[in-house]
């Protein structure tokens, strides 16, 4: 497992370019929203007195956006260096690659939204540590689904092979309006609300805009949060055993290492 | 002598193609066996399916008396695999691969293997040198390097030399031989370069269209058929029924 995780740690740490793009999109997605925030803190009644709200939201989803992509990014990594018919002839255990890939994703979202974060302080006088205690709940929350979509995308490359690679850049885009990320669920179609309903992005982002506006926490959406993480984490975690089992049944692994 | 892996029945059919049907051979400690056939002839099927890649439609592949399927991981730490088709990350320094594969196949002392297989592959010169910055011939002594990192007891060769020039070609070939005759190991080598098969292998297996066609030591083989070198051999045994 530490093998896995260094291979990529000595990527990120000997490849300046590599580090800077970490951290450049997180920095200019946020300096983006911190002017939105300010702007619509000022003018609309909803977010009146509650300056941080749209940018702490735009913060907590880009740390899903950049988690998920990590994994997704570790994944490929393999396939376009050509290395991953030795990693998967190396001696690891599936869990053991998953575990890997898990911790050396949670590295490079850091490094991509640590800086960011850093940056909104000065910039706009807001500090998404005002969540508190339920801050680490939420991003651990975003984090485990980040995960669960990485897992999903990564299950689809195993199973369909490269051809699958367009799926993995797109896969957040199309939850995104369903996350309610910046608005509540009541705004979505009747339809969409009993899907959103699904996903424990609607109970993450709602519970992180309720602290900010009103000041409490209702901890059963931050638990019905994890529960409904649980359950798509167990699914993901099945299906990629399956298209590891499947793609040595294809071929497709074999195929991808050259 | 004990067989170390052995092939039973092996059959692999997928996408409506019968890749390699029902092949049966065995590889005995300390010996190299050659697996010949023209491109699509089923080798690089069965190579991985005893690498664990492809999983056998029916058949058994025993390392050591123990299946393949059923104890994966415990069979890969004594296995490794080159291929020209096949790199090693190619951002990372030639240590830093080093050290990844040697966390990866659990080597305990990975400074003092390094420093072994830098002094056994002439890797000293490029030991800090980007991986993908190097020439065929050093990516491939690193290639190697890797393969051997764990000692393993099956080492599984699919065109070590394809691409080098005949100084690094030769080179490989050396170690190769020496490095068996070192560690007493077992060999599958898949070639298309007749002369690399009659120099290292003690046995040579013929595959066409999933199948082995012929087996046996290449000087009986070249006999056999009537030939003057495995070349014309295999040349003879490919063409047969074909226009």
């Amino acid at each position: 497992m530490y093998g896995l995780f260094l291979r990529h740690f000595y990527l990120i740490k000997s490849s300046f370019p590599r580090i800077l793009d970490l951290i450049y999109w997180p920095t200019i997605q946020i300096i983006l929203w911190g002017f939105i925030s300010k702007f619509f803190s000022s003018y609309s009644d909803y977010y009146n007195n509650t300056v941080g709200v749209i940018l702490t939201c735009a913060i907590l989803y880009d740390f899903l956006f950049r988690s998920s992509i990590s994994f997704n990014m570790l994944f490929l990594e393999e396939i376009w260096s050509r290395n991953f018919t030795n990693l998967f002839i190396a001696p690891l255990k599936i869990k053991e690659i998953i575990v890997s890939l898990i911790f050396t994703a949670l590295l490079r979202t850091l490094i991509g939204l640590v800086p960011a974060i850093i940056i909104t302080a000065p910039l706009f006088g807001i500090s998404i540590l005002k969540l508190g205690l339920p801050l680490l709940f939420l991003f651990l929350s975003l984090y485990i689904f980040g995960i669960t979509l990485g897992l999903l995308v990564s299950s689809g490359l195993l199973r369909y092979g490269p051809s699958f690679e367009n799926i993995a850049w797109s896969s957040l885009f199309l939850l995104a309006p369903l996350g309610c990320i910046y608005y509540p669920i009541e705004i979505l179609p009747h339809f969409f609300q009993l899907l959103a309903k699904g996903l424990p992005l609607v109970y993450i982002f709602d519970e992180a805009r309720n602290i900010l506006m009103n000041g409490d926490v209702d901890y059963t959406k931050i638990y019905f949060a994890y529960f409904l993480n649980i359950i798509y984490l167990v699914v993901s975690i099945c299906l990629f055993y399956m298209s590891f089992s499947r793609s040595r049944e294809k071929g497709t692994l074999i195929n991808m290492g050259e | 002598m004990d067989n170390y892996l052995k092939i039973e029945s092996l059959h692999k059919s997928y996408n409506n193609i019968e890749a390699v049907k029902n092949i049966s051979f065995s590889i005995k400690k300390n010996e190299i066996i050659g697996l010949l056939g023209p491109n699509g002839c089923g080798k690089t099927t069965t190579i991985g399916m005893i690498l664990g890649l492809l999983k056998p439609t029916s058949g058994k592949i025993l390392l050591n008396n123990k299946d393949i399927e059923k104890n994966r991981i415990e069979t890969l730490k004594k296995i490794n695999f080159i291929s020209p088709y096949v790199e090693l990350p190619k951002k990372l320094t030639v240590k830093e691969n080093l050290i990844v594969y040697g966390k990866l196949y659990g080597v305990k002392d990975i400074n003092l293997k390094i420093d072994y297989l830098c002094d056994k592959l002439r890797l000293d010169e490029i030991i800090y040198s980007i991986t993908g910055e190097l020439s065929s011939g050093q990516k491939n002594r690193v290639s190697l390097a890797k393969a051997i990192i764990n000692d393993p007891m099956l080492l599984l060769l699919d065109e070590p030399t394809a691409s080098l020039d005949p100084e690094t070609g030769d080179f490989v070939r050396t170690f190769i031989e020496n490095y068996q005759n070192e560690k007493g190991n077992s060999i599958l080598l898949a070639s298309h370069n007749m002369s690399e098969v009659e120099r290292l292998c003690s046995s040579v297996l013929m595959m066409k269209n999933g199948s082995i066609i012929d087996y046996g030591e290449p000087n009986k083989l070249i006999l056999k058929h009537g030939r003057k070198n495995l070349e014309e051999v295999f040349l003879k045994l490919t063409r047969k029924n074909e226009f």
